[in-house]
């Protein structure tokens, strides 16, 4: 008999917790965009554990679709993040005041 | 627990703890890692260890998208980036830009992490799920993952395809539209006199 269910929810919770404490913690812009790859996962690992405790493959399709767009978001975003670089070297998270007009 | 891991055949067992310690391990790294590529790598592991998970959990082809898409092609991004940038100078991370930023961060990793886990234990009462197809058909993993794709979600799968190509798009004028203006506008900034003849320049080009 495999694993219970309930254990891979909980590595996934702790997981995603580490993730949206390093989104808060760091202050480097591809750091914190990694973080947000951990919490993906961690999401992605939630969906495959309910799948298999309903034995329904559409959690599995979810995670199709949520690494479909999670390429789609690194790679907007890893532009974005350059875009940024280029006009000023060294940006952190901590310049907000860059936003203004 | 002591019922659990009686019930629990021992291969299943090591391999879920393993994968277990290298999720965690990873995730640590990347959140404590200073250096960005470790992080990066750190990020690696991780990710390879959610694949041993997807395999654990009977979700074989999940297993190799993540291996191919993940760490062959995103983490790889990351590292392309990271090179082109020169990042990986060390980030001023122990000064705190807000005072207690990391005191509030750790409290509500904690109330989330709590919350999560309530909401992970216990019973919910939500109805019978709608059925996409079953896990246990004899049919393999990526034939039945296939068949609900292109049959059930063919809509969003078609969607998707639209979503890739604005991404493309958006990434090719990401990269160029801040390249041309700022060739144009950063003589004028330094020297202002310079202008006509940068025009000029221009015109005869």
């Amino acid at each position: 008999m495999t694993i219970d269910g309930s254990w891979y929810l909980a590595l996934a919770a702790v997981v995603f917790t580490i993730g949206a404490v390093g989104v808060l913690v760091r202050r480097n812009v591809l750091v914190m965009f990694m973080c947000i790859e951990l919490m993906l996962n961690a999401a992605n690992l939630t969906f495959v554990t309910f799948s298999r405790q309903l034995n329904d493959i559409g959690g599995q399709v979810a995670v199709f679709f949520v690494l479909v767009v999670a390429a789609a978001e690194v790679v907007v975003g890893l532009g974005i993040i350059v875009a940024i670089y280029r006009r000023r070297v060294g940006a952190t998270a901590d310049d907000p005041h860059e936003l203004r007009g | 627990m002591g019922g659990l891991l009686a019930t629990v055949s021992l291969p299943d067992l090591a391999t879920f703890l393993v994968a277990a310690v290298i999720l965690v391990g990873g995730a640590l790294g990347v959140v404590l890692g200073r250096n960005p590529v470790h992080a990066a790598l750190s990020l690696v592991a991780t990710l390879l260890a959610v694949a041993v998970l997807f395999v654990e959990e009977d979700a074989q082809f999940l297993a190799a998208v993540q291996i191919i898409v993940y760490t062959g092609a995103i983490v790889v991004l990351f590292l392309f980036v990271i090179m082109l940038l020169g990042v990986d100078r060390r980030e001023r991370a122990l000064v705190e830009q807000f005072r207690g930023q990391r005191l509030v961060a750790l409290g509500l990793g904690a109330l989330v992490l709590a919350e999560v886990l309530l909401l992970g234990t216990g019973h919910w009462t939500t109805g019978a799920h709608a059925t996409t197809g079953a896990l246990s058909r004899p049919l393999s993993n990526v034939a039945e993952l296939g068949r609900a794709i292109f049959t059930t979600y063919l809509l969003p799968f078609e969607i998707t395809s639209a979503l890739l190509v604005v991404a493309v798009v958006a990434a090719v004028v990401l990269a160029r539209r801040f390249d041309a203006p700022a060739q144009d506008e950063r003589p004028p900034e330094g020297d202002p006199g310079d202008r006509p003849g940068d025009e000029s320049e221009v015109a005869g080009r």
